[in-house]
């Protein structure tokens, strides 16, 4: 069922990871340089999981996402120019300014409600397909979540309907608490469940569980395939938990830098990694995938330092143009409550 | 034209919407609540299997499924039953619902229909009699329906489901015996319009829900008293037919608010205040309202009698203000 990446599939994927890495990146420095933006979320340390599992959705399929959302939107093809728009606050954002970081979404990409509250996006990722299921589309709904939404009961509810009603659905739980300090260290939560892994508490609802490296895209894209084949062929609902390191930069409140920017050198010079950053880089996915693309040969040191220049040269004409661009007209803060 | 039960006018619409398009589907089957007429409602599972579902006991999960499938082209009418139970329902109503059209910036809309129950049914006690009404007018995003008449509650909940919005139909059990004039084809009654449910000239009664039957009953009897009450029935909260109400104030000078909401930030309360901003200068005596007092709802009888806006005391505040 599975299939191995060909040169450009794999070159694709290290496109899109890097494309994150350097939005987010890019995000965090402007936001340092004193541009307001409000709280906000990064997605560095998880590129490989949203990366390699959205590379599989056809365009009918249906995505509900959370506030960590930068990373799916880039990886379902979202305009960077238009993302930091929007994250700016800007009339040229695709919410025209009203969504922000915390809502920015791309109906036309297929993403449901940016749901910022923690299990908000799951029903919706449920009910899109049910929908589908009712109106007989072949489409496919996948709800990315933190690990934060099993400790809310509506995911329970969400999950007992999609199986019962056996729907189109993957649940795709990103776990990034690996790492996480949590509350007691004043920084940002880390999973509080009692479970021992999330994947044993959807067993007994009877919809099959895997548990993966959400740093290993290959294995992301191995149980992703096989969960989008059972949801077309009516097999219903799949939970995926790919779990990832927390990246030392989201564990603060706020997000910093606390790593530097990332070097894609240090995947074939790992000596340049500065020693405090051994144990994460060591670990981060988008180093690894660079290095397996080097050892297998599928691309020199020349062609990904190219391919990083020109992501970083795209992004940083990105951001300069949603810092130029014009704020919306006050008074449309009165317009679109209904359709 | 034939008359027809409250009852038998719903059911007539959840019907008519169904044949007319495919998108509809029910989720939740008790739109006539626990009346003995909730077997119309067979005929309707019948005619439609695969289209209405019985869902678990997941308030939040039913209500974020209806959203998710709204949103992804399906037109959901949920039955969230009492009203009391939407407070389970209240983070996909509120933080999503309402919210999802507004943030995405005119992106996405979510044409979902939720129907409650509202009220002082009849010994529900404190958990089972809310009218939520007023807390769902203070969230910008729900369209709000509430039937007062068969007629009314076969075009209100047609209408409902052609909205693009997330609409809420807050329906009171205590209709449902009421009979009426009823076309019988499939019809609309577009939101926004107030309809005068009696003229008069002497005191504007304004009212919505089972309270336009008790307004009624109040301004029939005080005709006895030389007392010409006008009934305006509300119908939609949002969007609110300021025009008719501040009409019928500019007639008569005297204006009663009855509202089946808590007195303190109810429904009553901005009818009042919509009076005070714009209609003053017509006002001949200060605005009164009827609202259920603001105490949690009682199970006794003569104890939730006590609370609960009657006939009898609209009739008091009629001539109260008639002095």
């Amino acid at each position: 069922m599975t299939s191995e990446l060909n040169q450009q599939e794999a070159m694709e994927l290290l496109r899109t990871m890097l494309l994150i890495r350097r939005f987010e990146e890019g995000l965090i420095q402007t936001q340092k340089s004193g541009i307001s933006i409000g709280h906000f979320h990064v997605y560095i340390g998880q590129e490989c999981t949203g990366a390699a599992a959205i590379a599989l959705l056809e365009p009918q399929d249906k995505i509900a996402t959370t506030h960590r959302n930068h990373g799916h939107l880039l990886a379902r093809g979202a305009d960077p120019r238009r993302l930091y728009a929007e994250i700016l606050g800007k009339a040229a954002g695709y919410n025209k300014g009203k969504g922000g970081t915390l809502h920015a979404t791309v109906a036309g990409l297929g993403f449901l409600s940016t749901s910022a509250l923690v299990g908000g996006a799951v029903p919706l990722a449920v009910g899109a397909g049910f929908a589908a299921k009712q109106l007989g589309e072949r489409c496919v709904s996948v709800g990315f979540f933190g690990d934060g939404v099993l400790e809310e009961g509506v995911f329970f509810e969400s999950l007992n309907m999609a199986s019962l009603w056996k729907l189109p659905v993957v649940f795709m739980c990103e776990n990034n608490s690996a790492g996480a300090l949590g509350q007691s260290a004043g920084e940002y939560p880390g999973s509080t469940i009692a479970t021992k892994q999330l994947i044993d508490v959807v067993a007994p609802f009877g919809v099959p569980a895997s548990a993966v490296d959400g740093g290993d895209p290959r294995a992301v894209r191995d149980v992703t395939q096989q969960a989008l084949a059972r949801a077309r062929n009516g097999g219903g609902p799949t939970f995926i938990e790919a779990r990832t390191v927390r990246w030392p930069g989201s564990r603060p409140l706020w997000p910093e830098l606390s790593t530097g920017e990332t070097d894609v050198a240090f995947a074939w010079e790992p000596d340049r990694i500065p020693m405090a950053h051994r144990d994460w880089f060591a670990n981060d996915g988008l180093i690894r995938y660079v290095r397996q693309l080097f050892d297998a040969k599928l691309a020199n040191t020349k062609e990904i330092l190219a391919l990083d220049a020109t992501v970083r040269a795209d992004l940083a004409k990105a951001m300069r143009f949603a810092i130029e661009a014009p704020y919306p007209d006050p008074a449309s803060a009165l317009d679109d409550v209904f359709a | 034209m034939r008359e027809i039960t409250y009852a038998e006018a719903k059911v007539e619409a959840l019907r008519d919407v169904m044949r007319a398009d495919r998108r509809v589907c029910l989720i939740g089957s008790y739109f006539l609540g626990l009346s003995p007429r909730r077997v119309l409602l067979e005929d309707i599972r019948k005619e439609f299997p695969g289209r209405v579902f019985d869902p678990p006991i997941s308030e939040g999960g039913v209500c974020g499924l209806a959203v998710g499938a709204a949103m992804a082209g399906l037109r959901p009418i949920v039955d969230v039953t009492t009203a009391s139970f939407l407070f389970h329902g209240f983070p996909q109503v509120i933080n999503e619902a309402a919210n999802v059209r507004y943030m995405s910036g005119g992106q996405l809309s979510a044409p979902v229909v939720f129907h409650i129950l509202h009220g002082l049914r009849g010994g529900g006690a404190a958990q089972h009699s809310h009218s939520p009404q007023a807390m769902l007018w203070n969230t910008p995003g729900l369209e709000i329906a509430l039937p007062a008449s068969p007629r009314d509650v076969k075009g209100l909940l047609a209408e409902a489901v052609h909205s693009d919005n997330p609409t809420i139909v807050v329906d009171h059990a205590r209709l449902f015996e009421v009979k009426g004039e009823v076309p019988e084809e499939l019809f609309s009654i577009p939101f926004g319009r107030a309809e005068v449910k009696r003229n008069g000239r002497d005191v504007t009664i304004v009212a919505s829900s089972l309270m336009v039957q008790r307004a009624l009953e109040a301004a029939g009897t005080a005709v006895a008293e030389g007392i010409d009450a006008e009934v305006v029935d509300l119908r939609t909260l949002v969007p609110l037919d300021k025009q008719t109400v501040l009409t019928s104030i500019a007639k008569t000078g005297r204006l009663v608010v009855v509202d089946e909401c808590h007195r303190s930030c109810g429904v009553a309360a901005e009818i009042a205040a919509l009076a005070a901003e714009e209609g003053f200068s017509q006002l001949k005596a200060p605005v009164k309202r009827v609202a259920t007092l603001d105490v949690p709802v009682p199970f006794s009888q003569p104890l939730e009698r006590y609370i609960e806006p009657t006939a009898e005391k609209i009739l008091a505040t009629i001539r109260e203000i008639m002095r």
